[in-house]
């Protein structure tokens, strides 16, 4: 009983977090950078963020995720950290060779108001970056927001850094997949590609963080979105945006930079949201939806009747991002489950409305909070329990203590395989949705059922 | 839309005078907004006729992140937009931190965007440049213009001279440029030539001389700018005198910083010790 100490009696809480639901800014910044092929994320800090972070995703992807930092001391917070950042970029250009190196800002050098412009603009000016390679930046301190606005600044960064227009379009579309797995960005793609759109996806993990295991050490692995796509997102006939907070603001920019038309959807989880990006491919692409695809929502349709008694009225508690529990509260809702207890640990009150319109019908009080942490979301459901949850790793010690079937969902999971090779967005993602729900749903009916009800055949 | 930030010494008058400079502005029609971005927040007392703001850091530090740009914006003399950032009390916590996140969050708010039809911003900034949060209004994409408040004292134009060496530095890389210096007189023996001079060398102009003049004495006391208060008093002409020179102003430079030395011989020349 690891959290024996949570009580049921909630009291006000202001300066306090228990158990957070968000990481910070510059992990989703270093997840963002990942995605462009032959790119170095460099944290503009002390060691130790750059360690963490850097530890972060690897223990979540399980693959060698490398990064350089400035290695500030004592002496870069007072003086400033310029020198420290001008030789690494020297260093990593002369020893590791990117083509890219993307920088993300901490909390010291945010506090301490380090202008990276003028630093990378030195860097530039004095010969450190070599003809053809890129230095760019997104500002990440750590105190405002979470890890996925982190993403979104490192996002919307390389969109303003890279785009160019030339004034003819290339017959492509932008999709932003936002702050989802590799294994979902190649869904997205697989995807976009059956409606007959040559996607530019950026940033794109996939064949980076999800990669084969080939006895040989690369670096810079073959995935990732290539420097000329990128420079050519602002000809693109228009953008999809994936995910309001991790894709809008880059989406918006190329809006408003080069004029490229942009639309704003949920990640697609769950059947409706699924419908919507399909339904945006389907607008921009001017074709009608191939029958592949429409046999892949069958088949998710399929699962949802067939097993529907197993969901119906059971109650669920959710922690994650709100990009992801939008869309997922949606689809709960949907197939008859009742999200009851919503916590995410990104600040925003639209949030907290989205999900009381979507849960307005319920036949029960719904407990939702934005900026809100594990603790929270413990003690609601020890007030009112619930038959699942849906949470990074950090949910099993509630998942214990409370003896409460248990689904992986977000980031990060740490203790399982399977999110990076197998995408839980779109209809095949739904799919897989519904086989883990019904997995643990069925176990512990199993677990529990007495001898003369426990049945072959559910 | 022009965007100018004040620097120059602490006390030397830079509140003052940019307010009598808005003032002189918006008499000539134009549409303004001015930046306090000193933790004391007295840079609009004079636009708002004293009226007490509520800082951007005390909105967000009261009411989280969800602010309405009227929430920090009060509208001042002949209709000014006036924000003061604030920051914490002397001896606790980041004041230069506050800068960032005032005038980050005013631009996520859109209070720069095309629809507020603003002629200019100014940026009045506390006296020294001392840590990288005070050269935030300078940064990339934000104010372009610089104008330091001088005088004859030595130390106003030691401290004019180390601001000059701060905006080398943002110069090359991010477009910022000097137009010139403002003298706010103190009365010192042959300020006026003192001050063109360090003006020459510093590769820039002394775009006005404000001679001292009790009525500004006045004029604060009664919680306006002298133009607000006694507009036909000839020194609201010398304010309107500098605004009409900065709006036409042509001049912008990279400085050419002094060293100390070359300081101290000009002082010696043409200075109190001449």
């Amino acid at each position: 009983m690891l959290l024996r100490h949570t009580h049921t009696e909630i009291l006000p809480r202001e300066a306090l977090t228990v158990n957070p639901a968000k990481t910070c800014q510059p992990v989703g910044a270093m997840y963002a950078s990942l995605g462009i092929h032959n790119c170095l994320p460099h944290s503009h800090g002390s060691q130790g963020c750059c360690a963490y972070h850097r530890s972060a995703l690897t223990r979540h992807y399980r693959e060698p995720v490398m990064a350089a930092t400035s290695s500030f001391t004592e002496g870069s917070s007072v003086f400033g950290g310029q020198a420290n950042l001008i030789q690494a970029i020297d260093n990593i250009f002369t020893t590791y060779d990117p083509d890219i190196i993307a920088v993300h800002t901490t909390c010291l050098s945010e506090t301490i108001g380090d202008d990276l412009y003028q630093i990378t603009n030195k860097a530039v000016k004095e010969g450190k970056v070599p003809p053809g390679k890129h230095v760019f930046h997104a500002n990440t301190p750590s105190y405002v927001g979470s890890h996925v606005t982190g993403f979104a600044n490192m996002t919307k960064a390389m969109a303003l850094y890279f785009s160019k227009s030339t004034g003819v379009h290339n017959g492509r579309f932008n999709i932003i997949p936002g702050y989802v797995e590799p294994s979902d960005m190649s869904e997205i793609k697989r995807l976009a590609r059956e409606m007959g759109i040559r996607p530019i996806l950026f940033p794109d993990t996939s064949d980076v963080l999800n990669g084969p295991q080939t006895g040989k050490y690369k670096m810079f692995p073959q995935g990732g979105t290539p420097l000329e796509d990128l420079v050519s997102t602002g000809d693109s006939m228009g953008t999809i945006a994936l995910g309001p907070l991790a894709s809008a603001d880059a989406a918006r920019a190329l809006d408003g930079k080069w004029h490229v038309p942009c639309r704003v959807e949920d990640l697609p989880i769950g059947l409706s949201a699924t419908d919507r990006f399909i339904d945006a491919l389907r607008k921009a692409a001017g074709v009608s939806v191939p029958d592949s695809i429409t046999r892949e929502r069958g088949q998710l349709l399929d699962i949802i009747t067939d097993m529907h008694q197993y969901f119906y009225q059971k109650k669920v508690a959710l922690a994650g991002d709100p990009d992801h529990l939008i869309p997922l509260v949606e689809f709960l809702v949907q197939i008859d489950m009742m999200p009851i207890h919503i916590v995410t640990g990104t600040s925003g009150k639209a949030f907290e409305k989205q999900i009381q319109a979507l849960t307005a019908h319920l036949p029960c009080k719904v407990n939702v909070k934005a900026g809100g942490d594990m603790f929270m979301l413990h003690q609601w459901i020890k007030n009112d329990p619930v038959d699942l949850l849906m949470a990074n790793t950090y949910g099993k010690y509630m998942a214990k203590d409370d003896d409460i079937p248990f689904v992986r969902f977000g980031f990060p999971i740490l203790d399982r395989v399977g999110h990076s090779y197998f995408p839980t967005t779109c209809y095949r993602g739904g799919m897989r949705l519904l086989e883990k729900i019904l997995d643990v749903l069925l176990d512990r009916m199993d677990r529990d059922a007495p001898e003369e009800r426990f049945e072959l055949v559910m | 839309m022009r965007k100018i930030a004040i620097y120059g010494k602490g006390g030397i008058g830079k509140s003052t005078t940019t307010q009598n400079i808005v003032a002189g502005l918006v008499e000539a029609g134009k549409k303004i907004m001015v930046v306090g971005c000193d933790p004391k927040a007295d840079s609009t007392r004079l636009l708002l006729n004293g009226l007490a703001q509520r800082t951007v850091l005390d909105t967000l530090r009261d009411e989280g992140e969800d602010i309405r740009l009227e929430d920090v914006r009060k509208v001042g003399y002949g209709g000014t937009l006036c924000t003061e950032s604030g920051g914490p009390e002397p001896g606790v916590g980041c004041a230069g931190r506050g800068i960032i996140t005032s005038i980050n969050l005013l631009e996520q708010l859109g209070a720069y965007s095309e629809d507020e039809k603003l002629d200019y911003a100014f940026y009045d900034v506390l006296g020294d440049v001392v840590c990288g949060g005070f050269a935030m209004p300078i940064r990339e994409g934000k104010a372009k213009e610089i104008y330091i408040v001088v005088s004859g004292e030595m130390m106003a134009m030691y401290a004019a001279n180390n601001i000059c060496k701060g905006i080398v530095k943002f110069a090359e890389a991010g477009g910022v440029r000097l137009g010139g210096l403002i003298c706010n007189s103190r009365n010192v023996d042959n300020e006026r030539e003192m001050i063109e001079v360090l003006a020459k060398k510093l590769g820039t102009q002394m775009i006005h001389f404000i001679p001292r003049e009790n009525m500004v004495q006045r004029a604060e006391i009664n919680r306006k700018t002298v133009i607000d208060f006694a507009p036909d008093h000839p020194q609201a002409d010398e304010y309107r005198a500098l605004a009409r020179k900065i709006d036409g102003n042509q001049m912008f430079v990279i400085p050419t910083p002094l060293e100390i030395g070359e300081l101290e011989t000009l002082l010696i020349t043409y200075g109190i010790a001449a």
